[in-house]
């Protein structure tokens, strides 16, 4: 997950290239008028993983997010979710929104990003794929779908001898 | 001066073969404008973004690249100074106006069918262009090869001069169509095996060569290889328009239906199919069927279903007038695979044509496969829904991948 | 410093369905086209590879076929109270770019509006009284009707291959078709999609309950087919990967599989890419154009001199063209002055989400336009009388996709992440479906688009500015539409339904639908519009605008099969204009 986030970041995602981001940045936009931060996700990721460090060290006495345990794990981000939890200077809303984000797009994007390996997030939910043709599942309503998913680089039964 | 030769060139004059074309030759020129189409001579004799005729072309041959020469009736860089005779002393014989011998990238052994009058009223019809000024250089091969005096042995061993002879026992539209295919038609180049001297194996014509890296398939009525299963219909249909129901023309075909067939008469291109149906059938073997249950027809099966049954469908009859169909098709079992590699791996565009401009596109599927997986979809499509032919092994594609690269492009309009 | 170009017979600004239909249309009669794009050409084999176009993380995400918003955007407001912020990310609409713009990844949808939709404000005041109209409406009757578009929706949909089962032939009625649309003078020129285990079931609640459900015209095709100009298209695989996407497999009708092969040929006809025209040129008076200014890649200034221009460019794009171009008096909210930018309106989507006990819905067997629908609640097909709105929508029960990044669907109540949610995305993924309906938005005094003061693009124009929310009709309207989807929902055998109505301002983050219309409406007084019925500029006589700008008020539907209509009815105009060049309408 974190390979497929580095690499998004190393591309125009990571700096918001294609967005339009000249300013003047408002300070109070509305909910309705969306994305209005000048911070791209390169930023984002930098500042508010360090405000992060720096909140556990002080709240669970110098451990890091790592070191705590599964369910102070979860309390930490439900408590970012909701926004309860006050990072330093930085929005905790807007860390685990692109934290989310980025994690949801990495578990179900196709396996050549770095995420969904071996295509683990298509499988959970029976998502084939790049297959591109369901003239047969259409012309079958409400049957079970049984071939394996495959991305843009294939999968396993492609190759002679992979394992599937 | 040679005194017989200018004796022969005074004759020349004197017997009424007009240098010039004057302007009561129309009749003479048309026809031989309809008949440098059935040539396809400005396919060779254009450079790229070059002008019609003006020659300049780099023509790739195993023995290196040579220029084709400037038709257009320029005096210093063209045909301007030739006569008709030394225009049928070039078609006929394979020598130039200054005695030089041409190479048979020039295919002088299939234009020796040509008639004398068909070889005048084509010069006729370039004269008619205007002169373009363009010097090519026509010594362009590396020694040994520049020395053009060895085309004689070659001559000797692979070239009988000689005009088109009708076969009496063969109706008349049989003729026409085999003075088209063998003579200025010329498909034998293309279409027929090359010994290592670069000649068309006369005892094989027109039953497959590579060439450019693309297989010239079978034309003979061979079932499973060739036009066997085609009517004299479909080949009109083919030539004309660049497609029929299940297959379009790309690669160098294309600009073959471009330039000139698509431009032919219907009853030319009638007379060419009943020529190739009728003259039989020749090919190789039908190999055994490969089992569906090889390990690599199965690697080919999940690639098929998951990247090509899109368009050609899971049973490999495509769609008509837009995905080739692959069941049964000759293209895909010929010998040599080369033309199925090169399009996978670069994709390939449909000829455009009034009749049929779509021009409808193979996607390039080289980057998300690789070279054994290449190999494994195109085994078993070619043993697949009654089609059987040799495996192709995944070195085939490997070779292959280094000499195509890029997108292919058909002719454009 | 610009450089003058040799002038041409027509310049065409945007190279997406209208302007490739006007740039074949007028070039095949021996006019000298240029058609000038800002975005890249776009060609099916090498820009939807079979092998890289079903990426949802490249395409529907990272959005890299639309129009980038570094290169143009547009600022927001709901109200002229606030101050308007750049759309810095598109979210709520979608705008397309390059060659075939958004032709080349919509879904497909292609409706024709219905008779009384083009004559709303008259047939509203006849039936139920001037009362039912809403508060600060700008409603207008069109200038064209339903008949006078007839052919053209035929020409339209034989062109794009439309699939589809007529419901009124010149009058009869064919049960299982539309019977609530326009007579038609034939049949689709293709028959409907096969549909899904949803659609089947949505189809029997449906009849059920005496409603009229038929299947939903297609411009993916259900076919292979060869349209009117010998373009030839293969038959839709169901792949679920079409809009926001290009077809791999030529079987979305678009401008690259309907008209690029027939206009390429044409020797008059030239296009420019990567080239963004920033104004059109207009003579000193004011009333004649002389030509567009563009600038090319390399950022070296041109001007093209023409006889016609043609503003093909999108229905916002053509707008703000309008409004820096100097073309028409700027609609003013406050004065009610004006008419460029005015008449600004959109689409309503509410719905029910429905979840089942135990289905195989196999949502990534999809297409774009596959679905059933009913207009029973559509226009005018109902009694408005006790409702106190105007306006209605298409139903439709649809999959066009089941893309896991955008869709992984758990019930109410489920935690967004952890153990629990991936148990609940597993169970639920395969047992949803939905009931939608997609509704008209009428004009009003404070929905419009302007140029926005304060934000600029790269090139230093000032960015149009949207000042847009929802009102209470639109609300009223739409959340009786919403019940009326989840009784359809319930009826179809939903375990738990979830309604989904119009809440709070309009947002630009959730996507919604690339449905802007109007800002540079059709109509029959100058006073009030910016076009007449021929689409032509009153104010400049050479200028046509061609797209969803001219719609006075939106509809119940997508709106792109009325922009191909509308396409063709002004291009016979056009050919009248060529021969004697002048106003075609007297104001």
């Amino acid at each position: 997950m974190t390979f497929f986030i580095d690499r998004q970041l190393t591309g125009p995602y990571g700096g918001y290239d294609w967005l339009y981001m000249q300013g003047p940045f408002s300070a109070n936009p509305l909910p309705s008028q969306g994305l209005q931060s000048p911070l791209v996700p390169r930023q984002q990721y930098r500042q508010g993983l360090a405000a992060l460090a720096s909140y556990c060290k002080t709240t669970f006495a110098g451990r890091g997010f790592a070191e705590l345990s599964a369910d102070e794990q979860d309390k930490l981000l439900t408590g970012l979710e909701k926004g309860e939890v006050k990072l330093p200077n930085f929005d905790s809303r807007m860390l685990f929104q692109l934290v989310y984000a980025n994690t949801m797009e990495g578990f179900f994007a196709d396996p050549i990003y770095g995420g969904n390996r071996d295509m683990v997030g298509w499988k959970l939910v029976g998502f084939p794929g790049t297959r591109y043709d369901y003239r047969d599942v259409i012309a079958k309503p409400n049957q079970v779908y049984t071939l394996p998913p495959v991305g843009l680089q294939g999968r396993p039964a492609w190759t002679v001898g992979e394992k599937p | 001066m040679n005194g017989a030769r200018l004796a022969a060139i005074c004759g020349a004059v004197l017997f009424s073969h007009a240098a010039l074309a004057e302007p009561d030759n129309y009749v003479e020129a048309a026809r031989g404008k309809a008949l440098i189409t059935a040539g396809d001579c400005v396919a060779c004799h254009t450079a790229p973004g070059g002008q019609s005729y003006a020659g300049g072309l780099a023509l790739d041959t195993p023995f290196g690249a040579i220029m084709t020469p400037n038709l257009t009736p320029d005096p210093t860089t063209g045909l301007g100074n030739w006569t008709a005779d030394d225009f049928y002393h070039a078609m006929h014989e394979g020598i130039g106006r200054d005695g030089q011998h041409l190479y048979p990238a020039f295919p002088y052994t299939a234009f020796t069918k040509v008639t004398r009058a068909d070889s005048d009223a084509i010069f006729a019809y370039l004269r008619t262009l205007p002169a373009v000024v363009n010097a090519v250089d026509r010594n362009s091969l590396p020694f040994p090869f520049d020395i053009r005096a060895a085309m004689i042995g070659w001559n000797a061993l692979f070239f009988t001069p000689g005009t088109f002879t009708p076969d009496p026992k063969r109706s008349d539209e049989f003729n026409r169509g085999a003075y088209l295919v063998e003579g200025l038609g010329h498909c034998g180049t293309c279409h027929t095996p090359m010994n290592a001297f670069g000649a068309n194996k006369a005892d094989v014509f027109l039953q497959a060569n590579q060439i450019d890296n693309w297989i010239a398939p079978n034309i003979t009525d061979d079932a499973r290889l060739g036009l066997g299963a085609w009517s004299v219909e479909e080949i009109m249909q083919y030539l004309s328009t660049g497609q029929t129901a299940n297959t379009v023309a790309s690669g160098p075909m294309a600009d073959v239906i471009v330039h000139s067939t698509s431009q032919m008469p219907q009853t030319d291109l009638h007379a060419i199919a009943v020529y190739l149906k009728q003259r039989g059938a020749a090919g190789s073997a039908t190999p055994a069927v490969l089992a569906a249950s090889d390990p690599h027809m199965q690697s080919g099966a999940a690639i098929y279903v998951d990247t090509c049954a899109a368009c050609h469908t899971t049973s490999g009859a495509g769609i008509e007038h837009a995905f080739p169909r692959l069941a049964k098709d000759p293209a895909v079992q010929q010998d040599d695979p080369a033309s199925l590699i090169r399009v996978v791996l670069a994709g390939t565009r449909a000829v455009a044509t009034n009749a049929e401009p779509t021009a409808l596109a193979m996607p390039s599927l080289g980057y998300r496969l690789t070279d054994a997986q290449v190999a494994d979809v195109l085994t078993y499509v070619r043993n697949s829904w009654g089609n059987a032919a040799a495996a192709v092994a995944a070195s085939d594609v490997a070779k292959l991948r280094t000499e195509v690269g890029g997108p292919v492009n058909a002719a454009t309009p | 410093m610009s450089r003058r170009l040799p002038s041409k017979d027509v310049v065409i600004v945007g190279l997406g369905w209208t302007g490739s239909i006007m740039a074949y249309e007028l070039a095949k009669t021996g006019l000298d086209v240029v058609a000038i794009e800002r975005g890249p050409w776009r060609d099916t084999a090498s820009d939807f590879n079979i092998g890289t176009a079903p990426d949802e993380l490249r395409y529907a995400i990272r959005q890299d076929m639309f129009l980038r918003p570094k290169q143009e955007s547009i600022t927001m407001r709901n109200n002229l109270s606030q101050t308007a912020l750049p759309i810095r990310k598109w979210g709520s609409f979608l705008p397309g770019n390059g060659v075939g713009g958004a032709g080349v990844h919509w879904n497909g949808q292609t409706w024709r509006f219905l008779p009384d939709d083009f004559r709303i404000r008259s047939h509203m005041t006849e039936k139920y009284g001037a009362a039912i109209m809403p508060e600060n409406n700008l409603i207008q009757d069109w200038p064209v009707s339903y008949a006078d578009l007839e052919p053209h929706y035929d020409r339209f949909e034989r062109v794009a291959g439309i699939s589809g089962k007529a419901g009124n032939i010149n009058g009869k009625i064919i049960p299982g078709g539309n019977t609530w649309e326009g007579a038609r003078s034939r049949d689709y020129p293709t028959p409907p999609l096969r549909q899904g285990y949803a659609q089947d079931l949505f189809t029997k609640a449906a009849t059920d309950r005496g409603l009229h459900p038929f299947p939903r015209p297609s411009a993916n095709l259900s076919t292979a087919y060869t349209n009117t100009y010998g373009c030839r298209m293969g038959p839709c695989t169901y792949c679920g990967f079409c809009e926001w996407f290009g077809c791999a497999n030529y079987s979305k009708a678009s401008p690259q599989t309907c008209v690029l092969p027939v206009l390429v040929r044409e020797k008059t006809f030239e296009a420019r890419t990567n080239c963004e025209v920033t104004k059109v040129n207009l003579a000193t008076d004011g009333k004649t154009a002389t030509g567009v200014m563009y600038v090319d890649e390399q950022g070296q200034e041109w001007e093209q001199p023409a006889d016609l221009v043609l503003v093909c460019a999108f229905s916002l794009f053509n707008v703000r063209l309008l409004l820096l171009s100097g073309i028409g008096k700027p609609y003013d909210p406050n004065t009610g002055e004006g008419v460029v930018g005015k008449n600004y309106a959109y689409q309503t989507g509410t719905g029910s989400t429905a979840y089942f006990e135990d289905a195989k819905f196999n949502p990534f067997a999809a297409a774009g336009s596959l679905g059933v629908a009913l207009d029973d609640f559509n226009s005018d097909n109902f009694d408005h009388g006790p409702l106190g709105f105007v306006g209605g929508a298409s139903i439709t029960c649809a999959y066009t996709n089941g893309r896991p990044i955008s869709y992984h669907p758990t019930p109410p109540g489920t935690p967004t992440w952890g153990s629990a949610w991936k148990k609940a995305v597993k169970e639920t993924y395969q047992r949803v479906t939905s009931v939608g309906a997609q509704g008209s938005v009428m004009s009003y005094r404070g929905n419009y688009l302007d140029l926005d003061p304060t934000y600029k693009d790269p090139l230093g124009r000032p960015l149009m500015r949207m000042t847009f929310d929802y009102k209470d009709n639109e609300r009223k309207m739409s959340g009786f539409m919403a019940d009326r989807c989840d009784e359809i929902a319930k009826a179809m055998g939903a375990k738990q339904t979830v309604v989904k109505k119009l809440v709070g301002p309009w947002s630009v983050v959730p996507y919604q639908t690339t449905h802007n219309t109007g800002g540079a409406i059709m109509g029959s007084d100058p006073k009030t519009s910016v076009l007449n019925r021929y689409l032509q500029s009153w104010d400049v006589s050479n200028v046509f605008v061609m797209g969803a700008s001219a719609f006075p008020q939106n509809a119940g539907y997508n709106p792109t099969g009325t922009v191909g209509a509308l396409t063709y009815w002004a291009l016979d105009a056009i050919k009248t204009y060529l021969k004697a060049p002048g106003p075609l309408v007297q104001a």
